[in-house]
Parts: C-alpha cells; structure tokens; sequence
C-alpha cells in the first residue's frame, strides 16, 4: 500500500499568482502543477520560463497569466538567463540597489531541460547560482505537436518515435534527468507530480529555504500527448507513482528518500492502459518495461537505504 | 579636465572603460581575440577593482542569454566576443533588441569557419547585421576606449533602450598597443548616470517580459521596435557631441577624411581607415582628387549623413571585409548601392573585398584598389566585385 506521505504544512496558501484565463488543454497536468508552484512561491519571486507549453498558454501579447515578474527568451536558455538575473540582483543587492531576498525560478519542459538545454542548466547547476530549477516533465514536445524527446518514455508513440509494422514507438529508455542533476552535488534534488499536491507544495518550500541550486523534476501528465482522458490526469499522476514509473522521491544533500513507497509495486499495465501512445504495445515489450521498472526502483530503494 | 595619456592594449583599454561605467555584471566566454577582455575583466573583479559579478558562463549562448537576464534586473551589463562566438550568439541577439535590453558588447571581429581562422574580417558582424543592435565600428584604441563608454549611455537612455554592439577588429585593434587618453572615474560619472531600467523585473511592480505575439500583433511590434532603432540615431548624435565636450574627442555617425572637392571616395569600415588615409596622402600629392569616407554607424545607417557625405563624389570605392556567398556584391557596398538608388546623380559604385581571415592590406595595396577602381569606372565595369590580391 501506498506509505503516508509526511507534511510539514497541511494548508495549500490561499493567494494565486498564475491568474485564471490561460489556454492550457483540458486536464492538463503541467498548469496545475505550475498554479500550485505558483501558490508556493508567493509573491517575492522572479520567473524565467523556457519556450514551451507553460509559455505559451500563459502570454499571448498584449495578456499575461503572470501577476509576478515573468520573463521568457528562447528555449535552451533559461537556466543561463535566471543565472543573469541572480547575479544581477546580487551586484545591485551589494551596491545598495536591491533590498528583497527575491527567490529566482527557472522552468522548463522535459525537451527544454533534458534535451536542448541541458548544457545551460548544467553550466548554472556547476556554477552554483541560487536558483530553483522545475522541469515540467510531459515526456515529449507537446507544444509543437507530441514529438519524442530524450524523456519520453520506452515504447511511448509519439509522432516522431511512431509505432508502426517496423517499430514498437520509442526505443530508447528514458533519460534519467534527475539522476544527472544530483551528478553536479547540489543541495536539493526533488521529483514530483501535482497528483500528490502536498508533497510537491513541501519540497517547493524545502527547494526556497536551499543555499545554491534546487532541481524539482515534476511529472506532468498530459491527455494531448498521451491520448489519455482529461479526467484520469490526477489518477494517472498516481498511478505513476505506485507502479514506480515515476518514483516520487528527493535526495538532500546526496541523501536519498523516497516519499511515496508503497509495498507492492502495482503492475505497470494499471498505468499503460489508460494511454494511447502505450496502446500498441505487445505483451513481451510490455514485460520488459515491468522488468525495467522494478529492477530501477530496487535500485533507488537501496539508495534510499544508504545512511 | 587632466590629461591622463597612456600606453594600453586595445582589449585593456575595453575592459577599463566597463569597469570606469561601473558595470554591475559581466557574463563572458573565451573565445579569441576577445580573450584579453574578459580576462582583464575577470582580474579586476578579482582585484576589487571592479565590484560586479563575472559569470564564466558555458558559452556564449549563455553569454548573451545571462545579459538578458542580468539586463532585465536592472544590472548594467557588458560582454565581449568574437566570431564564432557571435554566431552563437546570433538567435539571442534578436532577443536582447526586441526585448529592449541595454547590454553592451562588444566584438573583436573575427573570421568564420571554415577553414578555421582566429584571425580578423568582418564576416561575424555582417551575419549579425540584421539584428537589431546598434552597431559601431572603432578604428583605433582611442576609440574603442570612447565607445564603450559612450554605449552604455546610448543604449540606457530611457528614449533607446537598445543593446549596443562596438566592433573592433580582432588582433588589430584588440592586440594593438596604442597611446590614449583615459577619462577618470569622476568624468563617466557625471556623463554616465546609473542605469535604471524603467521595465525591469521586479515583485513591486511586476512585468511579464517575451509573451509571444499572434499575426495580429506581431508586425505592429516589429514596426515600433525598426521605429524605435531608427530614432536612435538623435541620441547617438547627442551622446557623441556630450562626449566630445567632455573628452575634446568628436565622433559622427559617416566620418570623412580629405573629401573636399574629391571626385573618388574610398569607403572602409574599421581599422582599416587609417591606413587607407596614408594612401589618400601619397594620392592627394599627386594630385588626385580622392578622400576617404567611414562608416562608424553600421546600425542604425545613417542614411541622411551617408547621402550628403557622397553626393558631390563621382566615384565611390568600397571596401568589404565580407563576403556574401552567391552574392551580387559585398554586404557593404550593397547597403551603399541601396542607400544611393533613390538619389537622381549619384556617384557609381565599384566594390571591392579583402583584408579577409587576417590578410593586411598595406597603403600601397588601398592605392591601386583606388587606382583599379578607377580604372573600372572609367571602361564601365561595375557587374562584378573584385577580391583584392588573390591567388589564382
């Protein structure tokens, strides 16, 4: 069964940042994770956001969904601009210029932090600027139409990975960003998914009170890319979570934990078969996905187990 | 006002007028010739010379992506690259001017590959033409010292907005030592104000900066954003007459030299002016009637002062140390031709290119290209630009 996650605050913070209105698809699991990261924040923060679905469904010109400063250039380059910004604010904090403690947050789906902008986000991780990373994990580029990126997962179809006479979809397995990440020995590494809110609410807060880089890596489902309902987002989140597809865990200061552990592991096809892009997949491929699966989150847990 | 002449290196020279302009951050990666700026950089940070903060980025796509941000803060900031670097560079580039951000770089210019050339022409500022920067070309030390300075007041004046590129060339002025005059501290201070940018990010007022713009809006941006560079031609104009009262040091947007009843003009860009001014001395001895034009303001052209810098010429010689591939001229000397084609006299156009990957040109070369494009004009060949001592 599933282990009760531990909270440190039971109370979701009232105000909004992320104002109604925006245009993200029905059930989109990345805009709730986003409002609810939003909440958490609060209002002393500035946002540097790569090209991507968060965006674009929040700033057609001349509207913003943005009620704190909010910046987007390009798509491989956002942890280079937070970097500007941190350093910029710390030269004018020096000089008399800046008084707030304003916390400075980068984010980025999966193509614009495990794929193009991997090199900017390893260079700002290696340079230790304080920031908050969140990578909005959707597991392919569903802003231009569901093509594979280096996060989608093994046997997914997307429209450039497509399952077809000579091919099972995606055939590579997912690039473990997280695990890249915690490569560099930053303080605060941290995966999530709005489906558990209090738990990603908690390492959001835990993320803000890091000295140096934090890295959230957010599962965010996806019911356009996944052809999945809009109502099984939540569910989905979930179910990622319990089969170990998407383990939900941080890791302090090289320390690994996870948060949601349940005994059992529950059978990948509880996951699968809810989504379309998995609907092709025959009984054996489906097995080496299981097999993968346990045999990684054996691994984490011994990780976890480390003193 | 005291005098304080001194032997420097170009790229020193560079680094001294950010540090004497208090910037606040410096985001910069290696790449030669730019090195010794940032290098010297670096140090005087290092020092406690200069109280910024130098992010030693992971290239230069960084580079220019951390001057967005540290920009958009509020923070004065300054880079420098070359050639490759500047390609890199090239999507950010449109950012920073359509985001209206102040940053000030500058570029040691420097050949592309391939094959591989560290060394200077000016093929990475023409690939960055379009832009959207203010761009200036120094010919000396002198001036790269003085429009550095002189760019950050352009850029950061409330009515601009606009980040702006100084070119030098790669090694020969980068690598030159030359003698010049430095301003002190209390002189940039009072011609250059602290940057307050009235945009910047900040929770007191928040401001959503790079929200994406449908076809019903995009073309209007675009239009305000050429209106915008177009107008900040005024103060350019101003900002270099301030600074000549200050400094005695006067800079125009076309510079000229002997044009006075000359009937032949050479234009060159850069560096390479002054020696082309030792040819136009041995030419006007004997008794040719030629001069010399230079283009400091690349962008935005000047197009009124270009106009009325030639009219009177019969003949013009351009110089590019560009080229454009397939080209039906080089990048400069097409912004000439389309810069005079309204005019009903107009003086004809020869087009030459050279000086590229590092090759010098000497005085004695500047005076057969004026001797061989006179010679063109008079037997009406002007189809074909001609590359300058080249083997066949």
């Amino acid at each position: 069964m599933e282990k009760v996650i531990t909270m440190e605050k039971n109370e979701v913070p009232f105000e909004e940042y992320l104002a109604p209105g925006h245009r993200a698809c029905t059930g989109c699991g990345e805009m709730l994770a986003v409002r609810l990261i939003a909440k958490t924040l609060g209002d002393d923060v500035i946002i540097a956001n790569a090209t991507g679905c968060v965006e674009i469904v929040s700033s057609p010109l001349p509207t913003t969904s943005w009620r704190v400063p909010w910046i987007h250039t390009l798509f491989e380059n956002t942890s280079a601009v937070a970097s500007g910004i941190e350093a910029g604010m710390k030269a004018m904090t020096r000089k008399g210029r800046y008084s707030r403690k304003t916390k400075v947050v980068a984010m980025g789906g999966d193509g614009a932090t495990a794929d193009i902008g991997i090199q900017s986000l390893s260079g700002a991780l290696e340079r230790m600027h304080e920031f908050i990373y969140i990578c909005f994990d959707n597991e392919a580029y569903m802003n231009t139409g569901v093509q594979r990126s280096s996060a989608t997962p093994f046997g997914a179809s997307t429209t450039t990975s497509p399952a077809g006479k000579q091919s099972i979809g995606q055939m590579t397995w997912k690039k473990n960003l997280p695990a890249i990440v915690a490569a560099h020995d930053i303080p605060y590494v941290a995966t999530a998914c709005p489906s558990y809110p209090l738990d990603m609410i908690n390492k959001v807060e835990k993320a803000m009170k890091v000295k140096g880089p934090a890295y959230i890596h957010v599962l965010s489902v996806c019911p356009t890319g996944w052809h999945s309902q809009s109502n099984a987002t939540i569910n989905l989140g979930r179910l990622a979570a319990l089969t170990g597809i998407f383990p939900l865990y941080e890791i302090e200061q090289g320390r690994y934990k996870l948060n949601v552990d349940p005994a059992q592991l529950s059978p990948i096809e509880e996951y699968t078969k809810l989504q379309g892009r998995f609907r092709h997949l025959p009984p054996e491929v489906l097995a080496s996905i299981q097999e993968r699966v346990t045999d990684e989150y054996v691994k984490l847990k011994k990780k976890a187990a480390e003193v | 006002m005291v005098k304080n002449r001194v032997s420097m290196e170009g790229s020193l020279a560079v680094a001294e007028a950010a540090k004497l302009a208090r910037t606040d951050v410096v985001a910069a990666y290696p790449i030669t010739p730019q090195t010794h700026i940032v290098e010297r950089l670096a140090q005087l940070v290092a020092d406690g010379e200069l109280d910024a903060n130098y992010i030693p980025v992971e290239s230069e796509h960084s580079a220019m992506s951390a001057c967005l941000g540290s920009s958009a803060v509020g923070a004065r900031t300054f880079t420098a690259t070359a050639g490759q670097g500047l390609e890199l560079m090239h999507e950010v580039l449109f950012v920073a001017s359509s985001s209206r951000l102040p940053i000030v770089m500058v570029v040691a210019n420097r050949a592309l590959s391939g094959p591989l050339s560290v060394w200077g022409d000016h093929s990475d500022v023409m690939a960055a033409r379009d832009c959207g920067w203010i761009q200036i070309f120094a010919e000396n030390v002198q001036q790269a010292f003085d429009l550095v300075i002189c760019a950050f007041r352009i850029g950061e004046d409330p009515t601009v907005l606009f980040p702006v590129m100084v070119n030098i060339d790669g090694f020969h002025l980068s690598h030159v030592i030359e003698p010049l005059y430095l301003l002190c501290q209390e002189e940039v201070d009072k011609f250059l104000p602290p940057y307050k940018y009235p945009y910047a990010l900040n929770p007191d007022k928040p401001v959503s900066i790079g929200a994406f713009g449908m076809p019903n809006i995009y073309t209007e941006a675009k239009k305000s954003q050429d209106m915008a560079l177009r107008a900040s031609k005024n103060v350019i104009l101003k900002t270099w007459q301030e600074f000549g009262k200050l400094s005695g040091r006067n800079y125009l947007p076309v510079e000229t030299y002997k044009v006075e009843d000359a009937e032949v003009l050479l234009l060159t860009m850069g560096s390479f002016s002054e020696t082309a001014m030792i040819a136009i001395d041995a030419l006007r001895e004997r008794g040719e009637k030629v001069g010399l034009i230079r283009l400091r303001l690349w962008r935005p052209f000047p197009l009124e002062e270009f106009q009325k810098a030639v009219a009177k010429a019969k003949l013009i010689i351009v110089l590019d140390r560009a080229l454009s591939f397939g080209r039906p001229t080089g990048p400069v000397c097409s912004e000439v031709q389309a810069a005079l084609y309204p005019l009903k006299t107009k003086p004809e156009i020869v087009s030459f290119v050279g000086g590229l990957g590092g090759r010098d040109i000497s005085a004695a070369t500047f005076e057969n290209i004026i001797r061989n494009g006179m010679e063109k004009a008079k037997s009406g060949r002007f189809d074909e630009l001609e590359m300058i001592e080249v083997r066949q």
